[in-house]
């Protein structure tokens, strides 16, 4: 009876130390990689409203006497946005690029974007381009640097108007 | 559907017969899987309020409070860290098995619905705690999880700008944002203690509690796992550098690599039609419902025994409607009840002996009832010819008692071994209509009604009304708690008891050999 009893804490001991590495094991293992080891990444990130579509006019008054008293504002803009264009090149490679929509049910919003890219570290040329008016040729605002990624690095890019438009953090 | 389930439930009696070896039916941990979650609830929360006592919210005060736990204070604050994590891991794990079993054992449909519906909620929960809980720590591993979980946010057309951009730079980053996670972690648990106390409002005598060797060992392991492999942090977190490779814990943080292959959109997707799905379950297909238990307040005293035994809380007792002498009646909810015949084994009433009017015990189940019960009792019982011959009581849900049937064996196979008044025992062995009675039912501590066969063991131990009288020979009688896949032990047992009563009688008939023998 004993040596069954003592068999039987042994089973015990047996299946707690399994329930134990059970836990122990995959509360961290097996390790999870989702950048490749070397690369790098680039994130790019922005919220940034475009021009609106139209040029905006001042109202005559015979077109203010039309409107209710309370509706009278004397310059009239359209609410809609045109969409921002991006393009990120890296060594002369087109990496990312597109025409961001504004957002909003008007289409009177930001046009938004957040892209993590996954790059090979080391020095390279980096380009980019972003028009936020209704231009046909060149852009708005364009910035061109030589960077160096280390592997593993994280390099942020954050848009805002005026100088250069693109932040790097 | 079926053959699914037919097969984890192989799989699970076979793993639980060899649990039943080594721990014993009461400290079996397989029985009692939503006692082991809730325990690891607790340890969660009372190591919780310890880490919390000393927790700093901020950048990057979160991280440095952290490791003091850590490392300053190894001996307990590390401890608290280690136990924190490895009980929510645990608890994952009991919660996982414990739908599984309860899907695989068909104990989430009809009156059960309740309990299963109330389960889906507390998945999303203990997700969304575990997960903000590794956020706090603003460690490589919380860096990682704070972004993938934002970007996994972001698909869904709720925010007006993507919130990972919270996580773009160290310049993007808001210490508040820390008060809003302990916030969030602390709620989301007491909502789900919430619904925890909710998921088992139509559980009689639920047990939220394990057996407490079960308890015991199992806490120590938790500690001497804390103490061999204490949780730890992977750096502190910066969003300069990418957070790969990551110690993720699996148990909680598989959606993200599964977001990678797949895409969120089949994430949020399938997520969404998989609640909708567990939600619905318990209706697919639709089940048959049984019919209710009837009260016959002609024969009712009122006692209340019923309504105690009752595994669903299907019984209450109310004030008396009929006029009668007694203070109340007992009043049947058919939405809750099982049909499990329970209360009818509880009901003083329910004897064969009476003769003098027909077998109409205070509470019945309509199909089958008792008196259909005592019939085919003894319809079964007059095949019998030859000695050594026993009565099976057994239950629908274990072992399939009728292909024992032999001219020696007649078997009688109720809802639940719980629906046997003792006194049919007593009736057997009196009127002579087998040598032995034998009462077989799911195994112990694992009744597909919950509480049958414990109730069973208590009457016939005599510490349960109503008991088995004290007249009956004991020796007749032999209890097998049995799952589906133990028919041949089973087989084995009845041959031996058969034995028994045959030396038995013939002891009986021959007195000078027994006083001889002795």
């Amino acid at each position: 009876m004993k040596m069954r009893q003592g068999i039987q804490l042994i089973a015990q001991a047996a299946i707690y130390t399994g329930f134990a590495f059970l836990l122990a094991y995959f509360s961290s293992q097996p390790p999870y990689e989702r950048v490749p080891a070397g690369s790098a990444l680039i994130k790019l990130s922005f919220a940034h409203g475009a021009e609106r579509v139209g040029a905006c006019h001042k109202r005559t008054y015979e077109e203010l006497m039309a409107l209710a008293p309370n509706m009278r504002a004397p310059i009239d803009c359209p609410r809609q946005r045109l969409d921002v264009k991006v393009h990120m090149k890296l060594d002369d490679q087109v990496i990312y690029q597109a025409s961001l929509p504004p957002t909003g049910l008007h289409n009177d919003g930001a046009s938004i974007t957040y892209q993590r890219l996954v790059v090979p570290s080391g020095y390279h040329t980096l380009e980019l381009g972003l028009i936020d008016t209704d231009r046909t040729k060149g852009y708005d605002y364009l910035s061109k640097r030589q960077i160096t990624l280390t592997p593993g690095q994280a390099l942020a890019i954050d848009f805002k108007p005026g100088g250069e438009g693109f932040v790097y953090e | 559907m079926h053959s699914l389930k037919a097969l984890i439930r192989y799989c699970l009696m076979w793993v639980e017969g060899w649990f039943d070896w080594a721990f014993g039916p009461k400290w079996n941990p397989t029985y009692c899987l939503g006692a082991l979650g809730y325990f690891y609830f607790w340890i969660v929360g009372v190591s919780g309020l310890y880490l919390y006592i000393f927790m700093d919210s901020g950048i990057p005060a979160s991280y440095l409070s952290v490791e003091y736990l850590t490392h300053d204070q190894w001996w307990l604050g590390g401890v608290m860290r280690s136990l924190h994590r490895y009980a929510s891991d645990a608890m994952v794990i009991m919660v996982a098995l414990h739908i599984i079993r309860e899907f695989a054992f068909d104990r989430y449909r009809g009156s059960r619905w309740f309990s299963w519906v109330t389960g889906v909620p507390m998945l999303w929960l203990i997700i969304i705690a575990g997960i903000t809980g590794y956020w706090l720590v603003w460690d490589m591993l919380a860096q990682y999880v704070a972004i993938a979980s934002t970007e996994l946010l972001d698909w869904l057309p709720i925010f007006g700008e993507p919130i990972a951009r919270n996580f773009l730079a160290t310049s993007h980053l808001d210490g508040r944002f820390f008060t809003l996670l302990i916030f969030l972690h602390i709620a989301v648990p007491l909502v789900l203690l919430f619904i925890m106390w909710l998921h088992l409002q139509r559980v009689g005598h639920a047990r939220i509690n394990p057996a407490r060797g079960l308890a015991v060992g199992t806490f120590a392991m938790l500690l001497v796992l804390s103490f061999i492999s204490p949780a730890t942090s992977q750096g502190i977190a910066d969003l300069s550098r990418v957070a790969s490779p990551v110690e993720l814990d699996w148990f909680y943080m598989w959606v993200y690599p599964l977001t990678d292959i797949v895409g969120p959109a089949t994430i949020w997707i399938g997520s969404f039609v998989g609640t909708i799905v567990l939600i619905l379950i318990p209706w697919i297909p639709p089940i048959k419902k049984k019919l209710p238990a009837v009260v016959s307040l002609d024969n009712c005293n009122g006692c209340t025994r019923c309504a105690v035994d009752c595994p669903f809380n299907a019984i209450i007792m109310a004030p008396r409607s009929d006029g009668a002498v007694f203070d109340f009646e007992a009043q049947v909810d058919p939405d809750l009840c099982t049909s499990c015949g329970i209360c009818v084994g509880s009901c003083p009433t329910a004897t064969p002996f009476r003769r003098a009017s027909a077998l109409v015990p205070g509470i019945d189940l309509q199909d089958p009832s008792l008196a259909t019960l005592r019939d085919e009792m003894e319809k079964q019982a007059a095949k019998l010819t030859t000695p050594g011959s026993v009565m099976i009581f057994g239950c629908d849900r274990s072992l399939k008692v009728a292909k024992f049937k032999s001219a020696s064996i007649a078997t009688v196979s109720l809802p639940c071994t719980g629906m046997l008044p003792p006194s049919f025992i007593d009736y057997v062995i009196s009127r002579k209509l087998a040598a032995g009675v034998v009462v077989t039912g799911c195994r112990r501590g694992e009744c597909h009604y919950r509480l049958g066969q414990a109730w069973m063991e208590e009457r016939l131990d005599g510490i349960r009304d109503p008991r088995l009288r004290e007249r009956v020979p004991r020796e007749r009688l032999a209890r097998f708690w049995a799952a589906p896949t133990d028919g041949r032990t089973f087989a084995r047992d009845i041959e031996q008891f058969q034995r028994t009563l045959i030396d038995l009688d013939s002891k009986a008939t021959d007195p000078e050999q027994s006083e001889a023998a002795q």
